[in-house]
């Protein structure tokens, strides 16, 4: 519970674009720093949390929290441009304000993944949620089993940060795989589903967490194939995503059943969803 | 039914005396609201003479439909709730939540909105509508991040219940347990009869104002008269939900055919939601100054039936009607009570009366919930 140093929780804080990096034409990061020192100092949040950053003059997103939560000193945030909002974010440089609230959510469930082998499934443009757990794990890597990255794009082209998975796939115990629905001459992963790798890893599913993220269609799949393989509904976590307008509980638009998105998830698990995640239009 | 009406530890304020109440709130320093009729419909607005109060009149209401007509028994709450809850008076349809300036160096200073809460009194509340208050307390005020302007507002609220006595066709409190008599919630609560109105306290403050009125000790007989027609209202009611706890069959049941059959029939219109005393969904917005230099962040009521409630770049999660009657109905009578512990209707009826094509909660839930 924290009703300090916003008494308002509807209250952002002004922050500074400290570096702005572009990812591709879509995407870019940008990392930020509260102007208020005190505020930057006091700044606490766990991967898979979110803020909302809010553009002036237009509105709120909210947009995952990339950094580390010990190492690094800015807050990243990677967006894509989608519309009215992220479309302005993406003209800002350096320099330049934006205001930001948060951190809010529920993220990653880092304590039960510590000695368990964990596999990341995602799909679509770099889904950042999953970005901020691996990054986490790779930096503290002795704490986690093995640990298997599979990555699901529409197109050969949306691949982002190449260099990143090939880092990855260099630590030891972890393993890197690609999926493309369209491959080209130069993609020598799987083409198809991203389902379509589990033939290629064997998991002991007793001992595995597997962690869920990018479009609900392809985390659907994904939860199928998982339960078909032996893991349990606790065992298979996902980051969810609604529209959200408050982030702290009280605006109603990320509600899920009796869920609230924004304060309940992102990320759930299974279990804690499994017959509201099935069906479509909820 | 067995309901615990018994109008205990009363005291009996004559008809001509309703003024003094009045009096005695305007002069503790509250803004008097109470029932007018506006318009055609009973709503709350501020009152400073009891004259001005709906006297001889009532209403008649069904599935779309809401007329007021003279009444020959002349009393002043011989009416069900109309259109307007307590809603507005605290969770109010649009307002600031901060501003935000940007200098010449692109600079922003962000303002959070001050909240001025006047202290009001209500007069004439129903059961109802203080167990909706309930739950947008339990929304708005109790959890982890309260909401300033809600709480503010809140705080300056003087109640004064009046046991309900004269339900519409369309109200069904008794089967939801929030009706027709007020438990508790309330500052004062008022028992109308024919020669005038039996009072209670309910809180400190309530206490205060009471012992100001120029009051006698209720005689038994008017106690069993107030209680006897509160009992008679009750058992009156024509609706009812088939259960206080709905949330599995509901859940169990989002493919039932009824929610495409009602679909059909919904006009999508946000009339229910608006009117609905615990709907607590609102959007927020940005609204620049033309100058450029400042813009205000406001929050207004949404509801669940537009489609950008649910809208997410690509499109909305709920794209049809199917899906939002389907929300509608599943977060009323399912997801609250995984957030609040209870159903989120308080049986108010409002969302029946004013469907233009006359849907009916109570009749939907059935059809999906029956066997
Ligand atoms: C928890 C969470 C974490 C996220 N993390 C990231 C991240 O790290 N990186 C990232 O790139 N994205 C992330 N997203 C997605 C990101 O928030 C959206 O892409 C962003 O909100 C889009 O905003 P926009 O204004 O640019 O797009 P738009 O599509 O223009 O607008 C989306 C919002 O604007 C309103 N809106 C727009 N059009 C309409 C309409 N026709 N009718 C009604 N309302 C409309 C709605 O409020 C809607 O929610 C995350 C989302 C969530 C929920
Ligand atoms: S759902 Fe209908 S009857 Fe129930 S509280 Fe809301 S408006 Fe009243
Ligand atoms: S989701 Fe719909 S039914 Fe629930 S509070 Fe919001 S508008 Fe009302
Ligand atoms: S975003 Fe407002 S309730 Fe979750």
């Amino acid at each position: 519970m924290r009703t300090e140093p916003w008494s308002n929780p509807h209250l952002p804080q002004e922050a500074e674009i400290v570096e702005r990096i572009d990812e591709s034409d879509r995407v870019f990061t940008l990392k930020l720093r509260f102007t208020d020192s005190t505020q930057h100092d006091a700044y606490r949040f766990a991967p898979g949390q979110f803020n909302m950053l809010y553009l002036y003059g237009v509105g709120e997103v909210p947009i995952s929290i990339v950094s580390d939560p010990e190492h690094d000193e800015l807050l990243d945030h990677t967006i894509r441009r989608v519309g009215r909002v992220t479309d302005g974010i993406a003209a800002l440089k350096t320099g330049d304000r934006l205001g930001v609230r948060g951190p809010y959510g529920r993220g990653w469930p880092l304590r039960e993944l510590e000695g368990k082998d964990v596999l990341i499934v995602t799909g679509g443009l770099g889904c950042a949620p999953s970005v901020s757990v691996i990054q986490y794990m790779m930096r503290r890597r002795a704490r986690f089993g093995t640990v298997t990255i599979l990555q699901g794009v529409k197109h050969y082209h949306d691949l982002l940060w190449r260099a990143r998975y090939e880092e990855w796939a260099h630590t030891p115990r972890t393993r890197v795989m690609f999926s493309a629905d369209t491959g080209g001459p130069l993609w020598p992963w799987h083409v198809g589903p991203v389902t379509g790798l589990f033939e290629h890893i064997d998991l002991e599913p007793g001992s595995t967490l597997a962690l869920l993220c990018g479009p609900e269609g392809m985390m659907a799949a994904t939860v199928r194939a998982l339960r078909g393989l032996g893991l349990a509904d606790s065992a298979i976590w996902l980051s969810l995503e609604r529209s959200m307008h408050c982030a702290v509980g009280q605006c109603g638009h990320c509600q899920l059943g009796g869920k609230f998105v924004c304060k309940d998830g992102p990320v759930f698990a299974y279990s804690d969803i499994a017959p509201l995640f099935s069906e479509k239009g909820l | 039914m067995d309901i615990d009406v018994s109008v205990r530890e009363s005291r009996f304020l004559p008809s001509a005396d309703l003024q003094n109440l009045l009096d005695v709130l305007t002069e503790a320093g509250y803004e008097c609201i109470g029932p007018r009729v506006r318009d055609g419909a009973i709503v709350y607005e501020p009152v400073t003479r009891a004259a001005e109060l709906p006297y001889g009149i009532t209403d008649s209401q069904g599935p779309g439909e809401y007329r007021l007509r003279a009444d020959a028994g002349g009393r002043c709450f011989a009416w069900a709730n109309g259109p307007q809850a307590l809603k507005p008076l605290l969770f109010a349809p649009q307002e600031s939540l901060w501003m935000v300036s940007r200098d010449a160096q692109g600079r922003l200073a962000f303002i959070p909105a001050q909240t001025l809460a006047r202290p009001i009194a209500v007069l004439g509340v129903r059961a109802c509508d203080l167990a909706a208050l309930r739950l947008q307390d339990a929304h708005f005020r109790d959890g982890p991040r309260p909401d300033p302007a809600y709480g503010a507002r809140r705080d300056a609220l003087f109640l004064i219940a009046v046991h309900c006595t004269h339900p519409a066709a369309t109200c069904f409190c008794v089967s939801t347990g929030d009706g027709p008599h007020a438990d508790s919630g309330y500052d004062l609560a008022l028992s109308e009869i024919d020669e005038g109105f039996l009072v209670e306290a309910g809180s400190v403050a309530g206490g205060v104002i009471l012992r100001r009125l120029p009051t006698v000790e209720a005689t038994t007989r008017q106690r069993e008269t107030a209680a006897g027609e509160i009992e008679a209202g009750a058992r009156a009611q024509q609706r009812a939900l088939p259960g206080t706890d709905l949330r599995d069959t509901l859940f169990e049941r989002l493919e039932h055919p009824r929610w495409e059959e009602v679909a059909q029939r919904c006009l999508s219109c946000t009339n229910c939601t608006s009117v609905c005393p615990t709907c607590f969904c609102y959007s927020e917005h940005d609204a620049p100054r033309l100058d450029g230099g400042e813009s205000a962040h406001y929050r207004q009521w949404d509801s669940c039936f537009t489609i950008g409630h649910s809208y997410i770049h690509g499109g909305a999660v709920r794209g049809g009607t199917r899906e939002r009657y389907r929300q509608w109905l599943t977060h009323k009578l399912g997801g609250w009570h995984d957030q609040y512990g209870r159903s989120g209707c308080v049986g108010c009826g409002r969302c029946i009366t004013w469907c233009p094509v006359g849907i009916d909660i109570t009749e939907e839930t059935r059809a999906i919930c029956a066997d």
